[in-house]
């Protein structure tokens, strides 16, 4: 009937015009959310580093809790990659990042608002099989002939760090495979392409249905700053203060430590 | 020409078949306007095709060029990703066309579950088939395991991986493109060879093969092109090592993470090579007009 899909139609629009004035009342900044965490909503779009994967789901989830009428949504990715898409303009509020170098490529094109924060430290462990079949129990055995070893390339934080920590035990070792972020280097390991690998102790933790982490004192030498930061173009202030302002909250740190952060 | 003049049994005029008609009919443009409904479309076409590659260009750093140019590990990844791409190509080749012509001329049971299967590479997102592959092949997988312990090959992390995954993922190009002309080619040449008491290999390799030679070349050209840009399966089947597994593609992947320029460079070197390789190609072995 001609007049029955009018009205569906009619109905659906009506719907449609409900919505897009809702989200966009949420995303615009509306003038009278201030600064206060108190009464945020809307969306926040969260970029943050692919290791903070497990430990954000969860604090946005908290956070949405929290604060009734906001919806977090996150984009994982390497903290170098992410630092592109907000230097062309991607719509984020927050950027969490798993190096000061990645941070720095925002705040230096001039889209940080504020002061970017350490919240937590990441140390690297060497990642074995369940097990621990090779004994691996340092540095130094990762250079034993037949052991195959992936590290990540030395472009991405955890290579970078990795780097720093060899050279601080002296250790010369030649990897199989230089991996392009932090979670492909632990699925080798977790496949059982390679006998160990250098991770986070945040990765290692994460997969520690398969994967052993073995600590290792050099890796003092390579501690890891993860820094959030409010972003100048941020479509919801508000609630992306609202949400740093969580992460570094005590509830927020207490989820990133027992996914194997550490306090900074 | 008709199927009469090819009653000879000579074989140079089963083989002309593959050849276009020797004078094409001139082209008269006066009186023939393309339509608006699809120049627009046309034009919408090539631009969104076009203007990445002009973003690239436009954003190059032409004043450091020659130093990126010539920056350790460059022609290395280069030469690596041309050596790859080549034998996953003739690898796709020796195993696919044989599977095209399967495809198109042998009828048996669930050969349309296998033809979908053939597609499966272009549908999985690379990285995905980079696991299965290492599920597979790795050195615990279902094969690598066995290759492994009776001779000692590990295939991941080496520069065959790189062939394997490159020909993983290639090949149902090559496959879709052969029996795409295999079916378009007229089986009355095949029919014919047969009666004159050729068996169906000698067909096969003295009318078939001829007469859908364009159209391995073309497939052998998309494949080639596949295995180039390979990137997902690679890096999660053969890993990174400059020298041993890091193609171009890897390469790009891994200069964005630092350096913006140094991947737009890499980019242009890759496009620039592989746009020659494949122009100059197009002139001598396809004929098209």
């Amino acid at each position: 009937m001609r007049r029955g899909w009018a009205r569906t139609a009619l109905a659906a629009l009506a719907a449609v015009t409900a919505l897009v004035g809702v989200s966009g009342c949420g995303t615009d900044g509306s003038p009278q959310t201030t600064a206060s965490s108190a009464g945020v909503t809307g969306a926040v779009t969260v970029f943050a580093a692919s290791s903070l994967t497990d430990s954000f789901t969860q604090i946005g989830k908290d956070f949405e809790v929290a604060n009734p009428g906001t919806h977090v949504t996150f984009n994982f990715a390497g903290s170098s990659a992410l630092a592109q898409q907000i230097n062309q303009g991607a719509p984020a509020d927050v950027f969490a990042s798993a190096s000061p170098a990645t941070m720095k490529q925002v705040t230096d094109a001039g889209n940080g608002d504020g002061d970017s924060m350490t919240f937590v430290k990441n140390q690297l462990v060497i990642a074995v099989p369940k097990g621990n079949p090779d004994r691996v129990v340092g540095l130094a055995d990762l250079a034993k002939p037949g052991v195959k070893v992936a590290l990540c390339a030395e472009q991405v934080p955890c290579g970078a760090a990795a780097k720093k920590a060899l050279d601080a035990a002296g250790v010369a070792l030649t990897p199989v495979t230089l991996e392009q972020d932090v979670r492909a280097a632990l699925s080798k390991v977790k496949l059982g392409e390679v006998d160990a690998a250098l991770v986070y102790r945040s990765d290692a933790r994460s997969a520690a249905a398969d994967v052993e982490g073995v600590e290792f004192p050099e890796s003092a030498q390579a501690i890891n700053d993860y820094l959030v930061i409010v972003l100048k173009e941020a479509p919801n202030k508000a609630a992306a203060q609202a949400f740093v302002a969580y992460v570094l909250s005590q509830r927020g740190r207490s989820v990133l430590t027992q996914a194997g952060f550490q306090a900074p | 020409m008709s199927t009469h003049d090819r009653g000879s049994t000579r074989e140079n005029d089963v083989l002309d078949v593959a050849q276009p008609a020797p004078v094409p009919p001139p082209r008269r443009w006066v009186g023939r306007r393309v339509p608006v409904a699809l120049l627009i479309p046309a034009a919408l076409g090539l631009a969104f095709l076009v203007l990445p590659m002009a973003g690239l260009l436009i954003r190059a750093p032409w004043s450091t060029l020659p130093q990126r140019l010539a920056a350790p590990g460059v022609l290395t990844a280069l030469r690596l990703s041309l050596l790859t791409a080549t034998v996953a190509t003739i690898v796709c080749v020796v195993l696919g066309v044989p599977l095209a012509w399967v495809l198109a001329r042998v009828d048996f049971p669930g050969r349309r579950v296998v033809r979908a299967l053939v597609t499966v590479p272009l549908v999985l997102p690379p990285v995905v088939g980079g696991v299965a592959l290492l599920l597979v092949f790795g050195r615990r997988g279902l094969v690598g395991r066995w290759l492994d312990e009776t001779f000692g090959i590990t295939l991941p992390f080496t520069t065959t991986g790189v062939v394997i995954a490159e020909a993983f993922v290639a090949m149902p190009f090559l496959v879709i493109a052969v029996e795409g002309a295999l079916r378009g080619a007229d089986e009355r040449y095949e029919e014919a060879a047969a009666t004159l008491g050729a068996g169906r290999w000698t067909t096969f390799r003295r009318v078939t093969l001829p007469l859908v030679a364009p159209g391995v070349a073309a497939g052998a050209v998309l494949c080639w092109a596949r295995a180039l840009g390979e990137f997902g399966a690679t890096i999660t089947f053969a890993g990174n090592f400059p020298g041993r597994t890091q193609t171009m593609p890897l390469a790009v992947y891994l200069a964005l993470e630092k350096d913006l320029d140094s991947a737009i460079v890499l980019s242009l070197i890759l496009l620039a090579v592989s746009v020659t390789i494949l122009a100059s190609l197009r002139d001598r072995w396809i004929n098209t007009p």
